[in-house]
């Protein structure tokens, strides 16, 4: 990198001191790995628990359902807008989920896969209906991402809890727990196991497609997108399709793991999904981000919240940390353009 | 006319001195960004009561000298001298309260804001502690009046038009203690008659002893009203000329540095089939009405009109980017009247928008995804929906070194190469794909010459291969030079088809303005 800004327009000769490598790796890499540096060193002082292959397990599983959501935030914050509905969108993939599967399983008891398959099945329609209206108010008819999503997160709210009057859903096939929410597949936690077929293929899409490259153009410039050819309508659609059916699966994982279904779940998704991203140096107007560092941004999140839970932190006062380590990324994001402008490449 | 009261204490003296000291000197100015160095050891000097121009092609410098007249940008090296006295201008805000005001050309107003507001905005009419709105509106509409500019105080900015705006612009600037104006190509959206208005303010301010920058491209303008020429040329001072005594040709060949015929290249035309007719065109919003032209493979056709003519929304909705309400399009023996831009693109018509960073580019990306952006649906760039990044890599290399981009570096963001070089990425484009008619719109704006005579060779390269062009251009020797016919619109309709010896400046601009004004 150095090489590069000597051989151009012939600068001044960088100093190659500790501090030059240090901006350097701000610049390429943004504040992430200074973030989790810091975050391990302060954890394994705090906590002897902390470092140990258990326990750092114990931290990607927890993870994993706010790394799916992550990543589907990842596709609206990459065409310039955001989803505020993926909360809504866990709470009623559950709530839709966890009915349908009990009355399945009620009606024929002794087709235990297909009654799990229908409740699945019905959960991510759910999600994937509002994505879908989301994506036709923001693509379609110019609705702002902000009050599309914001408002289809209190449709979807008051929906589930209208179907639950508040209450948990009970009586899904023990298996459903047994197998997505506590089980193991390839030896691996089945969320974990998922989260990483899930995270291959959105990855293959994003870098090895023509809709991931149409993604990034679009968010980048979407006359340009759609003078060189591409529906940009579409683009916009799907995007927040994907991100409504991610958060979808994330919430049958999650429904899972509770065994219950939950309109109440999910809440907190929306702010921590896109301070994963935020942290992770996805850009807030579209058109940059890469897929590998929003699940190293929200494993950050998971360990923080891992860290602090060991260190007997209050969880009111986690949510305070959260919040105040969402600002500090977009602080330091700023002053990494402003120390990359200094620096010319 | 009132007197609106330019006469300060300062400008009343300095009447006396005009051909003596300067009004304002800056002397051995240079100024780097981050990178570049856009004006090195330049001296300029504005006397009191002249006008005087600033003339060289755009990222000549023009722009940086006058940010750092009116103080929004600070010399890195060179003094400023003012009124006798060496000054820093530290703001704008400092600059205004020695008298100095601009009038730039990216807009300044705050365009929820209606016009009174804007006017006093910063400067705010105010009577014990509150907001004088009544004295503002009255305030606002004796210097509109005075101005003579037909426009409401209490209007909203953005519901005017361009022209209007400008004149909002122009009114911000002409309030009283004016020492020094600039003007950025003030006449680029007015009307004649709005000119004429500027001009005869600009008449009067200068006779009050205030003096004048002016930038323009404008030969006419440049006749009509500088009284002396400074030509900047890559960021270097080249000369300051006599406006009575100086020729155009001088003057273009000072501002680029070579010779009309070393610019632009002889094409051999030979024009085959009719490739795209366009009959009694007309658009929904009546920017274009009624309009026939034809384009043939192995010619280049020009399009040229003043802004706002029409010449660009005809090319567009071609593209499908303008809703149409009459006439219809044949492209390649084809009926395409009203397709989208896609069905265009993969019948082989590709528009090149005159805009890069606002439509051309995706900036923040990099180049070889800029190029390849038209064209990733190809087979040379995927194979059963998976893309071939090398192969994409490996011709969107070969086409940057065709095009000589400077660095060749096409993993390199866009916004991060010179305005030169954005505009070879754009034209890059219309490579990776079989095209059968180019559309070319404003093709050079914001180049250095160097480019340009690139571009204008890469452009005759492609219609001595057998393609068809259309250039749409506001530059009018671009059209002149490069068009093998030249159609010539004005407030949306035809207004001639030149041919030949028939392409001569006069004859152009015979036609762009209207024959019961003129």
């Amino acid at each position: 990198m150095s090489v590069k800004s000597n051989s151009e327009q012939g600068a001044i000769s960088p100093m190659r001191t500790p501090l030059y490598f240090l901006k350097m790796m701000f610049v390429r890499l943004g504040v992430l790995p200074f973030l989790l540096f810091i975050a391990v060193i302060v954890f394994t002082m705090t906590s002897d628990n902390f470092l140990t292959g258990r326990n750092l397990l114990n931290v990607v599983r927890q993870s994993s359902y706010l790394t799916l959501v992550a990543v589907g935030q990842m596709f609206a914050l990459l065409t310039g807008g955001f989803d505020l509905s993926v909360g809504t969108i866990i709470a009623l993939t559950s709530v839709v989920g966890a009915t349908a599967m009990a009355a399945a399983s009620a009606a024929m008891p002794d087709s235990i896969g297909l009654a799990i398959t229908i409740g699945v099945l019905a959960g991510l329609a759910a999600g994937a209906i509002i994505g879908s209206i989301n994506g036709i108010g923001v693509a379609m008819l110019g609705v702002s991402p902000f009050m599309m999503t914001l408002g289809m997160s209190s449709v979807g709210f008051g929906v589930a809890l209208y179907m639950t009057g508040g209450t948990p859903v009970y009586g899904m096939p023990v298996q459903f727990a047994d197998i997505f929410g506590f089980g193991h597949l390839f030896g691996m936690p089945a969320p974990v196991f998922v989260g990483i077929i899930l995270i291959l293929t959105l990855y293959i899409v994003l870098n090895w497609t023509r809709l991931g490259r149409y993604f990034y153009a679009v968010g980048g410039n979407i006359k340009a997108a759609g003078l060189s050819g591409i529906n940009t309508r579409l683009t916009l659609f799907l995007a927040y399709l994907f991100c409504g059916l991610v958060a979808s699966i994330s919430g049958i994982l999650l429904t899972a793991r509770l065994d219950t279904g939950e309109a109440n779940i999910g809440t907190s998704m929306p702010l921590e999904s896109i301070a994963a991203c935020v942290i992770a140096g996805v850009s807030l107007r579209g058109g940059i981000g890469r897929l590998e560092n929003v699940v190293l941004g929200a494993l950050f999140i998971g360990l923080v919240q891992n860290g602090m839970n060991l260190a007997r932190i209050e969880s009111y006062l986690q949510i305070v940390v959260i919040g105040a380590l969402l600002i500090i990324a977009v602080i330091a994001d700023q002053a990494r353009l402003r120390v990359m402008a200094n620096m010319q490449d | 006319m009132t007197n609106v009261g330019y006469s300060s204490h300062e400008t009343l003296s300095t009447t006396g001195l005009v051909e003596s000291a300067p009004l304002l000197e800056m002397n051995n100015i240079s100024k780097r960004f981050p990178g570049v160095l856009a004006l090195d050891d330049v001296s300029f000097n504005l006397k009191a009561g002249e006008v005087h121009v600033l003339f060289g092609e755009n990222g000549a410098g023009k722009s940086t000298m006058i940010s750092m007249i009116a103080g929004v940008y600070q010399p890195t090296e060179g003094t400023v001298v003012f009124q006798g006295k060496e000054t820093h201008l530290q703001s704008v805000h400092h600059a205004r309260s020695l008298g100095i005001s601009a009038v730039f050309q990216e807009f300044s107003l705050v365009e929820q804001l209606t016009v009174e507001q804007n006017l006093f905005l910063g400067n705010e009419q105010m009577s014990y502690g509150f907001l004088s709105r009544k004295a503002a509106h009255a305030e606002a509409k004796r210097m509109l009046d005075d101005l003579g500019f037909p426009l409401k105080p209490g209007q909203k900015v953005a519901y005017l038009s361009r022209a209007e705006q400008q004149m909002v612009e122009i009114a911000k600037a002409f309030r009283s203690d004016l020492s020094v104006l600039i003007l950025d190509e003030p006449t680029a959206s007015l009307t004649e008659r709005e000119t004429d208005r500027l001009f005869e303010l600009v008449e009067q301010v200068k006779a009050q002893g205030v003096g004048i920058v002016y930038i323009t491209h404008r030969m006419a303008e440049i006749k009509r009203i500088a009284d002396r020429i400074t030509v900047l040329r890559d960021g270097c001072f080249i000369d300051t000329v006599d406006a009575k005594t100086a020729t155009e040709d001088q003057l273009v060949s000072l501002m680029t540095g070579r010779s009309i015929d070393q610019i632009f290249p002889k094409i051999n035309f030979t024009p085959g089939r009719e490739i795209l007719s366009i009959h009694n065109l007309s658009t929904a919003d009546e920017r274009v009405k009624d309009v026939s032209i034809h384009v043939r493979r192995g010619e280049i056709v020009g399009v040229a009109g003043l802004v706002g003519a029409g010449k660009s929304k005809l090319l567009r909705s071609c593209f499908g980017l303008e809703n149409i309400t009459e006439g219809s399009i044949v492209f390649d023996d084809e009926d395409v009247t009203g397709y989208s831009t896609r069905e265009m693109l993969d019948r082989g018509f590709f528009y090149n928008p005159p805009d890069r960073r606002n439509e051309g580019l995706v900036m923040i990306r990099s180049c070889r995804e800029n190029i390849s952006l038209p064209s990733l649906h190809l087979p040379a760039f995927q194979k059963a929906e998976i893309l071939k990044r090398r192969s994409e890599a490996k011709t969107t290399q070969e086409i940057a070194a065709a095009l000589q981009l400077h660095p060749l570096k096409i993993e390199r963001v866009v916004d991060h190469f010179s305005g030169g070089n954005q505009q070879k990425v754009l034209l890059s484009k219309c490579l990776t794909r079989d095209v059968k008619l180019y559309v070319f719109d404003e093709p050079t704006v914001g180049v250095d010459v160097g480019t340009r005579v690139e571009i204008y060779k890469f452009i005759a390269k492609l219609c001595e291969q057998g393609a068809a062009v259309v250039v749409v251009s506001s530059d009018l020797p671009e059209v002149l030079h490069l068009s093998h016919r030249l159609y010539v619109m004005q407030r949306g309709k035809l207004q001639a088809e030149l041919s030949g010896d028939e392409i001569t400046q006069e004859n152009v601009l015979r036609n762009f303005f209207d024959k019961e004004a003129a």
